[in-house]
């Protein structure tokens, strides 16, 4: 796997409370409850693992709500500023999965922001798309790029679309498209 | 008995209304400009097979020639949504900015409000409420599938909604799209008809009322709120707008449509209701081949 790191429980901070959202700290010094990720690990990790300018999530905040289930809120003007926390049902989109060992991007995530990855990106074709769609793992050897959480993409009108998030890991892409998500599609 | 009789008189044309009544709908899909500009979602049809026309009025909004979008790879990546023709006036009429705080009241399952969130360019907020949370799942479901993320999720009663959890007074509009007796949408769903029952008018009319002057109170003076349903029944249209022009700071703002409808009516069943109901729109099927709807526009005074 690409990266191990993850945050690590400290008895001195706050527990987090699950039910509200709580802006992640900007830095690790910032870090008042045990365990959360701050902006500036979620976004080194998209950096790292994908290559994407991090000048793309200028603009939005992140918030977890639930244990390591970061969101991400478009966040840029004074009209959109939100207290933190704050007890509301959903904010913005769910982005990432972290207070674990691997992180790990929504599905929804990467197909908002997958289209910015310069790497560890598997472009599938045709009937392999379509399977992966409907949430097949593939038999896939010749991945030369990182083990781990792939932004899987195919070319669609014009340009390249990530399709979700696909985990590479011996010789073989599972398909980690989520059951209400996967859809029976046409070979393109 | 068959709502639809109930309304034949209103129509210019109650032949072909009825007629229309009972044929069904294309299946329409909104491109979603938050992912995909039309011409590349039209190119991903076109390599798919998937046939299709534009909708004149709306730059944005195919009917399908087949099948409904689910099973296609531009509604997979959140390219496009399905969602009826006439279902796509409330967002055009309120026409927010990208700045704005728009509230949505019942919001659920997200048509129209991810359509303001598109609208706005994913800046801004919008605030889409439900009070089911069942229907809040496919309201959170569709709009992480269309990648919005100027959107709060609440659920509370409308009727009685508090901004607590937010630290602004007021909302720069409303969206007031209401819980209604559906039968606009016969074409699509034939048990509108069958389940209508005048009870339900009479005990729906009261949510409305409700809903709407919430939304008026919620709004800043100079604000615009729209409402809309999609049932004939003026119970639930003009006497909904009468209401709250007796009741409330407001006033009926004039608004022209891409597409033919007739005026709001002023009489019905013994009541009478202000002349200004007259500037809000009726669409009935046979005037675009499209569901049946009603739409007001509202400016709030005070």
């Amino acid at each position: 796997m690409t990266d191990e790191r993850r945050v690590p429980e400290d008895d001195r901070l706050a527990e987090n409370v699950g039910q509200r959202f709580d802006r992640l700290p900007a830095t690790p010094a910032d870090r008042t409850v045990s365990g959360r990720a701050s902006r500036e690990e979620v976004i080194e990790w998209w950096v790292e693992q994908y290559g994407v300018d991090p000048a793309i999530f200028e603009g939005y905040s992140f918030w977890e709500k639930g244990a390591g289930k970061v969101w991400i809120y478009a966040e840029k003007e004074p009209s959109q500023a939100l207290p933190s926390p704050i007890e509301i049902e959903a904010l913005g989109m769910t982005f990432m999965r972290t207070r674990q060992r691997h992180w790990k991007p929504t599905t929804v995530a990467v197909q908002r922001f997958g289209q910015h990855a310069e790497k560890n990106v598997l472009v599938l074709e045709g009937a392999a798309a379509a399977a992966f769609a409907r949430g097949e793992d593939i038999p896939y050897e010749s991945w030369d790029g990182d083990w781990g959480y792939l932004v899987v993409a195919h070319e669609l009108a014009g340009g390249l679309e990530p399709i979700g998030v696909g985990l590479y890991l011996y010789d073989e892409l599972r398909s980690t498209v989520p059951k209400g998500r996967q859809e029976s599609l046409a070979d393109l | 008995m068959n709502p639809l009789e109930r309304y034949a008189p209103l129509v210019d044309d109650p032949e072909a209304f009825r007629a229309a009544c009972q044929r069904p709908l294309p299946s329409v899909v909104r491109v979603n400009t938050i992912k995909a500009t039309a011409d590349r979602v039209a190119a991903a049809f076109d390599a798919e097979g998937v046939g299709y026309e534009p909708i004149g009025w709306h730059d944005g909004l195919f009917a399908l020639a087949e099948r409904g979008p689910g099973t296609t790879w531009p509604y997979f990546h959140g390219w496009v949504h399905g969602q009826e023709e006439v279902s796509a006036l409330p967002a055009v009429v309120l026409d927010p900015d990208p700045d704005d705080r728009v509230w949505d009241a019942c919001a659920a399952p997200g048509s129209k409000t991810t359509q303001l969130s598109a609208q706005m360019g994913d800046q801004g907020l919008v605030v889409g409420n439900d009070s089911n949370l069942g229907r809040l799942s496919a309201l959170r479901h569709n709009a992480e599938r269309l990648g919005v993320t100027n959107l709060a999720v609440t659920n509370q009663d409308a009727r009685n909604f508090s901004l607590k959890p937010f630290d602004f007074e007021a909302f720069d509009a409303a969206l007031v799209d209401v819980p209604c007796s559906c039968e606009g949408t016969c074409r699509k769903n034939p048990t509108a008809l069958e389940e209508w029952t005048i009870d339900h008018v009479r005990s729906v009319t009261g949510v409305q009322k409700s809903i709407l002057s919430r939304a008026i109170q919620a709004t800043k003076p100079g604000g615009t709120v729209v409402y809309s349903t999609c049932t004939f029944a003026p119970e639930e249209n003009e006497a909904v707008v009468d209401h709250a022009l007796q009741t409330e700071d407001c006033q009926v703002v004039s608004f022209d449509l891409p597409i033919d409808t007739a005026p709001g009516v002023t009489e019905w069943d013994g009541a009478t209701f202000d002349s200004a109901v007259t500037d809000t729109h009726r669409i009935y099927p046979h005037l675009n081949d499209t569901g049946g709807f009603y739409c007001a526009k509202l400016e709030v005074t005070a």
